[in-house]
């Protein structure tokens, strides 16, 4: 219950932070712009949420197979995979890649997955150099701060904060506000980086089963730079983003980037399928793929919450979430925020743990509207309310399942039932309460926290209509 | 860590959904002419600050010789190729043209901090998102198209593809995936201080197409 505590505490700073709630309304406005003007017909919108939906669903439903398939191809192909179970797991594996390499220092494109195996704090109490290149996340690791947008990291800073951060780290350049001249500082400390560095590691926004290949989305080229310029390219990726075939990718792709960002398509748009080749000049040696779990495998076991894992981590959710747009990415206090991971992380983490997250959600149906793969996160995000104060009667595999349950709550609501089940009682309460409402308590806790406790009429409206000469019919 | 692997499986195999849906087909068609499809291959690329420019044939090394020396760009990578011969044969004595010829072990620094523009071929084009298909090789290695801060594409207008499905299915990539496959739809970019674009992080500050024919 602590962290649950703590997401309340966490919703005050953010928002008393105005910087940031600037910066999150601003951009979050932007990004629904574009997007809104990169689906200019309805038709072809609801076309393709259509075909994206089955795709993903396709691949769950199939995905023992396609992940057999998938580990076949890349094998043959070249590519080596491995399989972990936690992020622990994960991360030991990557580190004894790295020590077979002989490897000290990392370069990293911009992956998600490694920040849910926390990855870079595992690799540096090791000794490893890693360092982020995606400039949001480069930004972030400069502050020592965790990502607050799955899609724009660093969206929470102000370019005067990132202008302060270079010149703390780079006291040797000149200072600069100008997003252009810090773009380029970012590219000149950047790039020694990509030649040096041991080992490249990247995410997975696709993985085709089909061909063996290792789709990646990007702007920036330092996906492509992390990929190619290291001798080992190590990718980390969920299990659940498996394709069947190729020809899933075009469709996807311009679902993903449309929703993300607003763009047609993404600058770069990189498919690994081999390590380097005997006749090529460069390109990694080596080619890992480490695929992990982390409880997606019993999130698929239901057959409502395995939606989740249609998920293309767009983030179009989240850009049109009222609640997100006001508390920002930190407040939630996970790995991803926002309507999806109101939904993944209490299934990831436990309802025990972090089932407060369902509450921020005024079940609105925006996310749910914009969702590239329909993916029904309000009904979701309903679910997991249910089940964080269920009985235990439910067969659902959920860890912390009935822990936010509380035993006067559930009293007051056996009540509440018998009396609108009940005609005499219900009469017989609401002539209780109208005329002893001046006992009602001024103070209920979170209700009037910010609210003034509601008294109830002087009398029903029932009893106003009989009044008036209405009779029950 | 195989024991994860059957774990993994083995989780997986006890639930099997029973919702079976094979994917829709949306297959977008834009019957668009070949003049069409240059005119809005130009316009997306232009939308992203890619220079493009329409040239006949034989004409781009004309353009090279005058344009490389005017914009101060020296030192020419060129690929193993006859595009790559060509430039080495006809380019004016200012230009320095250099081949990949070497892995890239031997010359990484020179690579990162002396070239100045990389010329590359193309595989095609995509007309709907203004992009380049890219398949680096060993004439054209990966790094050309990456590292250099300006990239020249060379682009043959008859090898122009209405959408990304179109270009995979008429050029039959699925039995022939090479070790990397690109689209690359302008210079390098970012967003991420303040949502502010800003072009030139990583990849190509400047990106050229020339399309010929």
């Amino acid at each position: 219950m602590q962290q649950n505590e703590a997401f309340t505490q966490r919703i005050d700073k953010a928002l008393l932070n105005d910087q940031a709630r600037h910066n999150f309304r601003t951009t979050m406005s932007g990004l629904m712009e574009s997007r809104a003007n990169q689906f200019p017909s309805d038709n072809e919108l609801q076309a393709i949420r259509d075909q994206s939906k089955a795709i993903r669903g396709h691949s769950l439903t199939n995905l023992p197979e396609l992940l057999v398939k998938l580990e076949q191809k890349l094998t043959e192909n070249g590519i080596q995979v491995h399989w972990a179970e936690t992020g622990e797991m994960a991360n030991e594996i990557i580190y004894n890649i790295m020590q077979e390499a002989n490897a000290k220092s990392m370069v990293k494109g911009k992956s998600m997955v490694s920040e849910e195996t926390e990855l870079n704090d595992y690799l540096e109490k090791r000794g490893i150099d890693v360092l982020e290149s995606d400039l949001g996340e480069f930004i972030l690791q400069l502050a020592h701060e965790p990502p607050s947008h799955i899609v724009a990291p660093a969206i929470h800073k102000s370019r005067i904060e990132v202008a302060e951060l270079f010149k703390k780290h780079f006291p040797e350049l000149e200072y600069t506000e100008d997003v252009d001249k810090m773009t380029l500082m970012a590219r000149q400390i950047l790039r020694n980086k990509f030649a040096q560095a041991d080992v490249g590691l990247s995410g997975v926004n696709f993985a085709v089963a089909e061909t063996g290949t290792l789709c990646l989305v990007e702007n920036e080229g330092n996906g492509r730079l992390s990929t190619t310029a290291p001798d080992v390219h190590i990718a980390i990726t969920g299990i659940e983003k498996v394709v069947e075939k190729l020809s899933d990718v075009p469709p996807l792709l311009s679902i993903l980037t449309r929703s993300a960002t607003g763009q047609p398509v993404t600058t770069y748009f990189n498919m690994i399928s081999h390590p380097r080749q005997s006749d090529e000049k460069d390109g990694p040696r080596a080619v890992h793929l480490v695929l992990l779990d982390n409880r997606r495998s019993r999130i698929r076991m239901d057959e409502e919450l395995l939606a989740t894992l249609r998920c293309i981590r767009c983030g179009a959710c989240m850009n049109h979430c009222p609640v997100y747009v006001q508390v920002g990415g930190h407040a939630y206090g996970t790995v991803y925020p926002g309507p999806i991971g109101t939904v993944l992380e209490p299934q990831r983490i436990g309802l025990d743990k972090i089932g407060a997250l369902t509450s921020a959600c005024s079940m609105c149906g925006a996310c749910a509207e914009v969702c590239p793969v329909k993916i029904p996160l309000p009904k979701l995000i309903n679910r997991l309310r249910a089940e964080s104060v269920n009985d235990a009667r439910s067969n659902a595999q959920i860890q912390g399942k009935g822990s936010m349950r509380k035993n006067t709550e559930g009293s007051i609501w056996k009540i509440w039932k018998s009396i609108y089940s009940n005609p005499t009682l219900y009469r017989m309460f609401l002539w209780a309460a109208t005329r002893f409402r001046f006992i009602t308590p001024p103070g209920m806790s979170a209700w009037t926290n910010y609210r003034t406790a509601p008294k109830p009429a002087a009398k029903s409206l029932s009893e106003l209509a009989r009044q008036e000469g209405f009779d029950n019919e | 860590m195989s024991k994860s692997r059957e774990n993994i499986l083995a989780h997986l195999r006890k639930q099997r959904s029973t919702v079976t849906e094979s994917p829709a087909v949306y297959q977008p068609q834009h019957n668009w002419t070949q003049n069409e499809k240059i005119k809005r291959f130009i316009e997306r690329m232009e939308a992203v600050r890619t220079e493009v420019h329409q040239l006949s044939d034989g004409d781009w090394i004309n353009w090279l010789n005058d344009e490389l020396p005017k914009r101060n760009l020296t030192s020419v990578l060129v690929g193993q190729n006859e595009t790559g011969d060509t430039l080495s044969k006809k380019a004016n004595s200012t230009i320095k043209v250099q081949k990949y010829e070497q892995e890239i072990e031997h010359w990484k620094q020179e690579l990162f901090q002396k070239i100045d523009v990389g010329i590359t071929t193309t595989r095609g084009g995509i007309a709907e998102t203004g992009s380049l298909i890219l398949w680096p090789d060993n004439a054209e290695p990966r790094l050309m198209s990456l590292v250099p801060p300006v990239h020249i594409a060379l682009l043959k207008a008859d090898t122009l593809y209405e959408t990304f499905a179109q270009a995979m299915h008429e050029q039959k990539w699925v039995s022939q995936m090479p070790t990397n496959a690109l689209l690359i739809s302008g210079p390098s970019k970012t967003a991420d201080i303040e949502q502010t674009l800003a072009y030139g992080i990583h990849g190509p500050k400047q990106l050229i197409v020339l399309i010929l024919g």
